[in-house]
């Protein structure tokens, strides 16, 4: 077995797995508080995907630099998308609200396509590497994992830490209690969605410092963030993490590790492994790895 | 409440991965036998100093034939396509659409295409945007013909989505003209009224294994890492036996998804292998990504070959990452094909030369040609000879015709198979070598490197 590409692969999957973390976190969180299964996931992944894109190449600002406004733009457009289209039927049946976050994801792409058309972009950012034998641990890669993680810390010491955190996890621990106890419930879901739209464009960012996308990209991405929200657990923004990991390290190190008679699985088999995992994970441990929110 | 959300999410993945579906489906690869050897590449004309514009661009004139008779009112031929103006295919599939744009101009400046009799047609397209997705391809192409009664078709962007126009335009009759599309799958199942003006995918690779022999016989290891899709695959399955039966060891072979961005995993195999080529790629974007990582994760192969992506002018973007790629190509501007190349090769010459092409493109579009451009203003400049030898719009006729085709025009040799079991195959047509380099300026240009006697430049190996 060559270690070298057997550590250069693990690497790889853990940096990447850390973005994965932090993108079914604002999925999670919006399901955890709400019940609120989120299909416009994908292209508000997107749409961070676009922010620093377009402030680099309209204001010359460095990707890097955009991601307060990413922050600030996924906040605000979580919290309009939530009273635009789920407020009013946050006490539906859940495929209501299904069905009009199905319609947003619609909305969106066709308004991204209108404004970017499907032609792929990338971010013009070099940030340097780190090499040693056959391992190259790009700077990109390195900032990603620093951000996702100080994102992470810094959504753990605002739930458990503020008031307004606070309020979140008693809403979702029991609404009508909670608003007995005089919290605004409304304030408090529309706060919710906007972190988790937030958490998503700030993942979708960082998706793009690494790879090419378009308009079409998030429909990937989305699924994937389902896997690693059912892997983690449902609700649990620490299983998505720890969910995120396992899928990067996954998807990196299935195809590498050498195997008796057929030498490695292709990599074409990736996909089906990993919803194979999917589907042991809910046949044999349905609340996921760390347990759905209780 | 944990049963109905279980319940739930799985419906939503299912429903998602439906949605997701929507995008071009994985093809299966051709069954086809793959070739064992590799065919006699056409004579490709040496490259000239003058490749380059330097003068106000010349206004192409379309060949024309003189009327015998008086002047009739012309005739509507109404030609109808897809082009993927949104998604996977959409770069590519604009510059195959201004291409066909240019020929569309030049025949209306030449008053349409004139039969012997006075008859004059007058062509006009119509289009839809097929979202790079098959099935609306086959939606559109039923369109066009029962709906829009288009008199000939031409073909959208990539073998995948051209596959899937063919099923329909032969079960129909309809004369197709493909271009952007060299699987050779469809064309070895014996359509009848479709002619394909790319060089076969089959072929695509072939001069590589040569250059490689040639350049360095210490090469010997390669790894092969493509998109599995219904283009890449038949490319695959000529050059792979062609490779073995040379004596490489192929020493991965991976396909990735369509949508693939990360090839850090396929990297990290590749390194392990310790290539001294690698060869694969697929369409404009992931061919792209590949050799942007290629390069951040500093790859050391001696030759690194992609497809598709490095003969688009936008390549030269990547920077020192496209520096040394090489990539096969049906055309480049600095290749010459006018009057005199076509007579020393014998054969009659068509349409507008090399020169008068790319100067009247780059008047129009302030940018160069693509290998794609020229294809598009091929599949008009072929069926507007075929009407005129013709002598008549009649699809049985314009068949028998481009039958009999064999001529050179601005984008090669053109030459149909009338095989039965691969009627309408590219025969005459063939491949080039391309390679990013740098000139003395420290610029990005493209050089022809394969064959020799065509080169415009020597080929470099990246270590």
């Amino acid at each position: 077995m060559n270690f070298e590409i057997l550590i250069a692969s693990s690497l790889d999957g853990l940096t990447l797995g850390f973005v994965f973390g932090l993108m079914a976190m604002g999925l999670t969180l919006i399901f955890g508080v709400m019940k609120v299964i989120n299909l416009g996931h994908g292209p508000i992944i997107v749409m961070g995907m676009f922010t620093p894109l377009v402030l680099s190449q309209a204001f010359g600002i460095n990707p890097y630099f955009g991601l307060p406004v990413v922050i600030v733009l996924g906040l605000v457009t979580g919290i309009v998308m939530y009273f635009v289209a789920v407020h009013r039927v946050i006490n539906a049946p859940e495929l209501t609200t299904l069905l009009a976050t199905f319609a947003v994801n619609m909305i969106l792409i066709g308004t991204l396509t209108i404004l970017f058309t499907t032609t792929p972009q990338a971010l013009s950012l070099e940030m340097g590497s780190l090499q040693t034998g056959t391992i190259t641990i790009l700077g990109t890669r390195v900032v990603a994992v620093l951000v996702a993680v100080v994102a992470t810390v810094a959504l753990y010491l605002f739930l458990y830490r503020t008031r307004s955190g606070k309020s979140i996890r008693a809403v979702a621990n029991n609404r009508a209690a909670a608003e007995l106890m005089g919290i605004n419930s409304t304030w408090i879901l529309a706060l919710s969605f906007g972190i988790g739209t937030m958490l998503a464009m700030l993942s979708g960012a960082l998706l793009a410092t690494l790879f090419g996308f378009t308009v079409l990209s998030g429909s990937g991405y989305e699924v994937k963030s389902f896997i690693i929200v059912v892997l983690g657990g449902l609700g649990n923004p620490t299983g998505a993490l720890l969910g995120g990991i396992i899928i990067g390290l996954l998807e990196s190190l299935v195809a590498v590790i050498p195997l008796p008679v057929i030498g490695s699985i292709p990599f074409s088999w990736v996909p089906v492994i990993e919803f194979v995992v999917f589907i042991l994970i809910l046949l044999f441990r349905p609340t996921g790895l760390l347990g759905a929110r209780t | 409440m944990l049963k109905i959300s279980r319940a739930l999410w799985l419906s939503v993945i299912l429903a998602t991965l439906i949605l997701t579906a929507c995008a071009p489906a994985p093809t299966p690869a051709p069954t086809a036998a793959p070739p064992t050897a590799a065919p006699k590449p056409t004579e490709v004309p040496k490259p000239t100093e003058a490749a380059k514009p330097t003068t106000a661009p010349q206004a192409t004139t379309a060949p024309t034939v003189a009327p015998t008779a008086a002047p009739k009112p012309p005739k509507s031929l109404l030609i109808g396509y897809t082009a993927s103006q949104t998604g996977a295919q959409q770069v590519a599939s604009q510059k195959q659409i201004e291409g066909l744009q240019l020929w569309l101009d030049d025949v209306k400046k030449a008053g349409g295409i004139k039969l012997k009799d006075g008859t004059v047609f007058m062509p006009e397209v119509k289009f839809y945007d097929d979202e790079s997705k098959a099935d609306r391809v086959q939606t559109l192409y039923t369109t066009l013909i029962n709906t829009d009664k288009a008199d000939f078709l031409l073909s959208p962007y990539s073998s995948g989505l051209t596959r899937a126009a063919i099923a329909v335009s032969e079960q129909n009759e309809k004369v197709m003209i493909t271009a952007g599309a060299a699987e050779d799958l469809p064309m070895d199942g014996g359509t009848k009224r479709t002619f394909q003006l790319y060089t076969p995918g089959s072929q695509y690779y072939l001069g590589t294994v040569d250059l490689m022999a040639k350049l360095d016989p210490s090469i010997k290891k390669i790894a092969f890492v493509y998109e599995n899709e219904a283009f890449t695959l038949s490319v695959m399955n000529g050059i792979q036996p062609f490779a073995k039966s040379k004596g490489y060891e192929i020493v991965v072979d991976e396909k990735y998804d369509s949508t693939n961005t990360d090839f850090s995993s396929f990297i990290n195999k590749i390194s392990g292998a310790n290539p001294d080529a690698i060869i694969g790629g697929g369409h404009v974007t992931d061919s792209t990504t590949f050799a942007k990582q290629l390069y951040e994760k500093k790859v050391t192969a001696k030759m690194v070959a992609l497809l598709v992506a490095p003969p688009e002018p936008t390549f030269a973007s990547l920077g020192d990452a496209a520096l040394n790629v090489v990539g096969p190509t049906q055309w480049e501007p600095v290749m010459v094909f006018d009057a005199d190349t076509a007579k020393k090769a014998n054969l009659p010459f068509y349409g507008p030369s090399s020169k008068v092409f790319t100067d009247a493109y780059v008047a129009k579009y302030k940018a160069d040609p693509s290998y794609h451009s020229a294809g598009g203003y091929a599949q008009g400049l072929v069926l507007q000879k075929a009407i005129e030898d013709a002598d008549s719009a009649d699809p049985a006729k314009v068949v028998a015709a481009l039958e009999k085709v064999n001529m050179m025009t601005f984008y090669g040799v053109i030459k149909f198979s009338t095989d039965a079991k691969t009627h309408g195959k590219q025969t005459g047509h063939a491949m080039v070598l391309m390679q990013w380099q740098k000139d003395a300026a420290g610029k990005l240009v493209k050089q022809v490197v394969w064959p020799f006697d065509a080169k415009s430049g020597d080929v470099q190996l990246r270590k």
